[in-house]
């Protein structure tokens, strides 16, 4: 499933992953790790909510 | 200032901040900055973004010049929610008793957090809206994180004029109004001192953002940001030609050395390291942030290839100088760096180690041997150690720049 930053409205999409922080395509929301934050704007995975 | 019509029914009703030093608490702004806002009568009469609020009254004076009177303003439209550009916004809103006031997605958020209003008649209008007020029509583009989530972009297609909020903002007040009337190279170092100290973290966003608007193919011939001179004609290419540089964040040949520093070993150091890179041929910056601002200090770090940050250990730490440097430095993100540390101690030295963490932690690449320290006062040895170490990142300069 793919994930919203609500403070930027950045899409997590485990099929691309996140390269820039060495986040591998298909690793989900839930298994990211505690400290990996939102590459546009640096909130923490708490600010994420699921995609409507 | 009085209100500039810029083209036909559409003004400039902004401030010119000639005392302005200190900017957003953070930045220093030594030449003043203005706030751009704007006007278009039309069936709808509307007003693009407000000014600080310390400006009520001449804003209120430049809107009467242009509206008359017993003028009214029907649309509102809030392209960013920070205090220098929406800091009217209650008392335009308050007076004006606007039919909209328009926002996007995120600066509704932005907007009730700064005003927790009940009332306001909002409408929110994400990237692709338009809305016609007569002749003209205002399209949204959302600009997220350039430089808050909440920033837009509007543009009206019937006059090819884009109002970008902070984007393309330089701190200058002038009592010109354009780019093409003011002296180049300082509209350009301005634009850069911005960029460096405001846009630099979100640099990726930029270059997406770029992208998508020439994928949009907008026909802008004036491009009218919230700080500074506006762009036309040509200058509308130069300034996001400019911005894409800017994002690329391309190294030159070019070396700061910053420090902190008590009983002036480390200041020695730094110019025998700068002796050793000026052997290679790279441009150095000398900069002690007792005599440079941070922000200042940031300008000639985002063009430079590498940074060399020096400081004595001070109660097993960093100066509190330089750490507030580091600090600043490591939040905007500058990419593509090389670094080294350097400084003096008194028993335990644990501060050049703390430095190189710092370097690390922000990705820069430090060039080996990486460090010189010494204890108390420089020898002949330390300063040839120094020396080797400003030759070793030279030479890296040459090796990353080609």
């Amino acid at each position: 499933m793919r994930y919203v930053c609500e403070v930027c409205g950045y899409v997590y999409d485990p099929e691309t992953g996140d390269p820039d922080s060495d986040i591998q395509p298909g690793t989900t929301f839930e298994d990211l790790p505690d400290d990996w934050t939102c590459p546009i704007c640096g909130a923490p995975k708490s600010s994420f909510s699921p995609e409507e | 200032m009085k209100p500039v019509e810029l083209k036909k029914d559409i003004f400039w009703v902004g401030i010119v901040d000639w005392n302005k030093r200190n900017f957003h608490g953070y930045s220093r702004s030594p030449l003043g900055t203005t706030y751009n806002n704007f006007l278009i009568k039309d069936e709808k009469t509307t007003l693009i973004d407000t000014v600080e609020r310390e400006f009520l009254d001449e804003l209120l004076c430049n809107l009467a010049q242009v509206l008359g009177e017993d003028g009214k303003i029907d649309y509102v439209v809030v392209n960013h929610l920070e205090p220098d550009h929406a800091g009217c916004l209650k008392e335009i809103v308050d007076r004006y008793q606007p039919e909209k006031i328009i926002t996007s997605p995120m600066g509704e958020k932005a907007m009730k957090a700064h005003f927790h209003y009940t009332d306001w008649p909002v409408q929110v209008v994400p990237t692709g809206s338009e809305i016609s007020i007569g002749k003209h029509t205002l399209q949204f583009i959302e600009t997220r994180m350039l430089h808050w989530p909440d920033s837009m972009l509007t543009y009206v297609p019937e006059a090819k004029i884009a109002f970008s909020n902070d984007a393309f903002g330089q701190n200058w007040a002038t009592s010109e109004r354009f780019a093409d009337e003011v002296d180049r190279p300082t509209l350009e170092k301005r634009m850069a001192e911005y960029y460096a100290n405001i846009v630099l973290p979100y640099s990726p966003v930029v270059q997406k953002t770029l992208a998508s608007l020439t994928e949009m193919e907008l026909d802008i011939d004036m491009l009218c940001p919230d700080h500074g001179l506006l762009l036309r004609g040509e200058d509308v290419a130069f300034a996001m030609d400019k911005y894409m540089e800017f994002a690329r964040q391309e190294p030159k040949n070019k070396a700061v050395l910053a420090y902190d520093t008590m009983w002036h070993s480390t200041e020695k150091m730094a110019k025998a390291i700068a002796t050793g890179l000026v052997d290679e041929g790279v441009s150095v910056r000398i900069m002690d942030v007792k005599a440079n601002h941070h922000s200042e200090i940031m300008t000639e770090v985002f063009d430079a290839a590498a940074v060399l940050v020096g400081s004595p250990t001070h109660n097993n730490g960093i100066l509190p100088g330089m750490a507030n440097l580091l600090t600043y430095m490591k939040g905007l993100r500058p990419q593509n760096k090389l670094g080294a540390a350097f400084g003096s101690f008194g028993w335990s030295g644990e501060c050049v180690k703390q430095l190189t963490q710092w370097l690390k932690d922000m990705n820069f690449e430090v060039v080996e041997p990486g460090s010189v320290k010494v204890k108390h006062i420089p020898t002949h040895e330390t300063y040839q150690e120094c020396v080797e170490l400003g030759r070793a990142v030279g030479r890296a300069i040459k090796a990353k720049i080609g």
